[in-house]
């Protein structure tokens, strides 16, 4: 599964690459002139420090972009990287199987669990299958018959969330989304095994939390997790499509920021650069924590893996 | 179509132009006079308040406030309102082309609210109801960390007192000014609907003019039943995100609770000089039914962060 295409560089990356560049070339001509040796070792040293102080200090909107990497591994590859033999499940059972959401039976370290999350695809082809992540509603009543599976036989459920939201269209209007994600959020409130949730892209709005309602919640490093996206943010309080960066940083939508308010339990190490630079790192680091997790949760009954996850979520909220 | 028809179609035609282009200027004017926004017929703000803020000529429902409503719905002097003190803070420091702070003030001085929504215990035609109120004038009727926990309150409050719950929706959707604590509020009122429906409580949402975005996506959606207003705009997404998507134009009757009606959303849509009276034989069809059978269960997760003693409406300062 991992990629053999060099990572595509961001736009905050572009320093590194000319720098890369350069580097690249002074190789060539390494065999004419011995001498460049010297020169090429401070320019190594120089680029591994701006690399560093690079990724130290990202903006939001760095993080966001991150997030949003094409060569950002995906759900699938998580699932395969898990378990090479995992069985998926399609459909809803009431006439669609929605590509955006993706749905299976995994083992992971010796633990089975129901396995659901959201898939924006690779190629052009791919991704316009897959709705670019954005799930329908039977997307939702897909992942919703796989919870209803889940309890029955008490296999715990494992959710990865990347999208930018459930998909605003006539059809998903029509199909009523709101009330698939309600009745997700209701359901998955109160099944009684345990749920962990990993963002591993970006965790945008109802359509995350639609299978985001569980007793652990991760996000990788370099995930967001917001309740509108930026641009949404940014063209309904500044009226302004340039102002996405102001939106991310007034949102506070780096995982960082979500473990400060309290959302979520664990932030997972990427890879430096994103998780696009090694994919068998970031799955290898993100299978521990989720191992981890279960462990832990698989000691609580039924009655009380229920009621931690509902009073974890009673506990939300900033009043006075 | 001989002479005289077409001067009196022309004398039509112009009045129908001059009521268009009839500006509604002052606020002395507006509080005295009212145009209706669908037939612009003038009404006077009196009578349309006496015939509940309902156009009587082509029966285009105003946008009502937390406070008409309960009025129009609780019996007379029966509210008691529920944690009428609870404010929002400010947990993201949010600051966008104003604090979110100064934005409140600003929301509270034009709503005379603390919140988006009113929260309380009432009768209904001398039945105990829980019944939560939002006002879209308050902030966009958004749902922050105040809104979730008022409702969810006030869920466990009809929990504990087995008694229906009613919430009227009116709500642009999460308060972004609050990020991702917003969003956790669809999760908390939606977990604590689960258990109030475990334990066999009657929950009916009303939908009215406009509810969008997570309120949609969690309480207003979850009801046994759900009641729509008429004309009412209801949906996840709005219009003109939709529009921008998928690069065409709408139907115009898209997302109204009539298209909704026929699209299987909703139960019923009840114009508003009716919605009392539905919701209490609704309530009496279900009296005795399901709450004694199954609610030893699930009543325990009541307890904790219950409601605070409930206050007249009068007491609010």
């Amino acid at each position: 599964m991992a990629t053999d295409k060099k990572p595509i560089p961001l736009e905050f990356e572009q320093p590194l690459a000319i720098l890369a560049q350069n580097m690249d070339a002074l190789e060539k001509q390494l065999s004419d002139n011995p001498e460049l040796e010297a020169d090429l070792d401070r320019m190594q040293e120089q680029y591994n420090s701006l690399k560093r102080s690079l990724y130290l200090n990202l903006r939001p909107i760095d993080h966001l972009a991150i997030a949003r990497h094409p060569q950002r591994p995906y759900t699938r590859d998580y699932f395969s990287a898990w378990d090479p033999n995992w069985i998926e499940l399609h459909g809803d059972r009431k006439g669609v199987d929605d590509a955006a959401m993706v749905g299976g039976l995994l083992e992971i370290d010796g633990i089975k669990v129901v396995a659901v999350g959201t898939q924006k695809g690779r190629t052009l082809r791919d991704k316009q299958h897959c709705n670019f992540g954005m799930p329908q509603p039977e997307g939702y009543r897909k992942a919703l018959r796989l919870f209803r599976h889940a309890d029955k036989f008490k296999l715990p459920i494992l959710c990865l969330i990347d999208t930018q939201g459930a998909y605003p269209g006539i059809a998903a209007e029509e199909h009523n989304q709101s009330q698939a994600i309600a009745e997700n959020l209701m359901e998955l409130a109160g099944v009684t095994v345990p749920v962990v949730a990993a963002i591993t892209g970006e965790g945008g709005s109802g359509g995350a939390l639609a299978i985001g309602v569980a007793n652990r919640i991760l996000m990788l490093e370099h995930s967001v997790y917001s309740v509108i996206t930026p641009e949404g943010c940014a063209s309904i309080l500044w009226r302004s499509n340039d102002k996405v960066s102001e939106a991310c940083q007034a949102m506070k939508m780096t995982a960082k920021e979500i473990l400060q308010l309290g959302v979520i339990d664990q932030v997972i190490k990427e890879p430096l650069g994103g998780a696009h630079h090694d994919y068998q790192a970031v799955a290898a680091n993100l299978k521990a924590a989720i191992v981890l997790q279960l462990q832990e949760l698989l000691k609580l009954s039924p009655k009380e893996v229920r009621q931690h996850r509902q009073d974890k979520f009673r506990a939300f909220g900033s009043f006075r | 179509m001989d002479l005289k028809d077409w001067f009196a179609s022309r004398q039509k035609r112009r009045e129908i132009q001059e009521v268009i282009t009839q500006p509604l200027t002052t606020e002395e004017y507006c509080a005295l006079w009212k145009q209706c926004f669908q037939c612009r017929e003038l009404l006077y703000t009196r009578d349309l308040r006496t015939n509940l803020d309902v156009c009587p000529k082509c029966d285009y429902h105003f946008r009502i406030g937390a406070l008409d409503r309960i009025e129009q719905l609780a019996d007379e002097n029966s509210f008691e309102e529920l944690d009428a003190d609870m404010r929002s803070s400010d947990p993201l420091n949010f600051f966008d082309t104003e604090a979110y702070t100064k934005r409140q003030d600003e929301a509270s001085r034009k709503s005379g609210l603390r919140e988006a929504v009113l929260t309380g215990l009432c009768k209904i035609e001398g039945q105990t109801a829980a019944l939560g109120c939002m006002d879209f004038g308050h902030f966009g009727g958004s749902m922050g960390s105040v809104v979730g926990e008022k409702v969810t309150r006030l869920t466990e409050a009809a929990l504990e007192r087995k008694s229906p719950l009613i919430v009227v929706c009116s709500s642009g959707g999460a308060r972004m000014q609050e990020g991702i604590l917003s969003l956790m509020q669809m999760a908390k009122t939606s977990s604590v609907l689960k258990t109030f429906n475990d334990a066999g409580g009657l929950y009916i949402s009303i939908l009215s003019e406009p509810t969008f975005g997570g309120v949609t996506a969690s309480f207003a959606m979850l009801g046994d039943f759900i009641i729509a207003e008429p004309g009412a705009r209801i949906g996840f997404a709005g219009r003109r995100v939709i529009e921008q998507t998928i690069r065409q134009k709408l139907p115009a009757d898209f997302q109204t609770a009539e298209y909704l009606l026929k699209h299987g959303q909703v139960d019923m849509v009840v114009s508003r000089n009716k919605l009392k009276e539905t919701l209490a034989r609704l309530i009496t069809f279900h009296q005795g039914a399901g709450t004694s059978a199954n609610a030893n269960n699930s009543s325990e997760n009541s307890n904790g962060q219950g409601s605070s003693e409930p206050k007249p409406l009068g007491a609010r300062n």
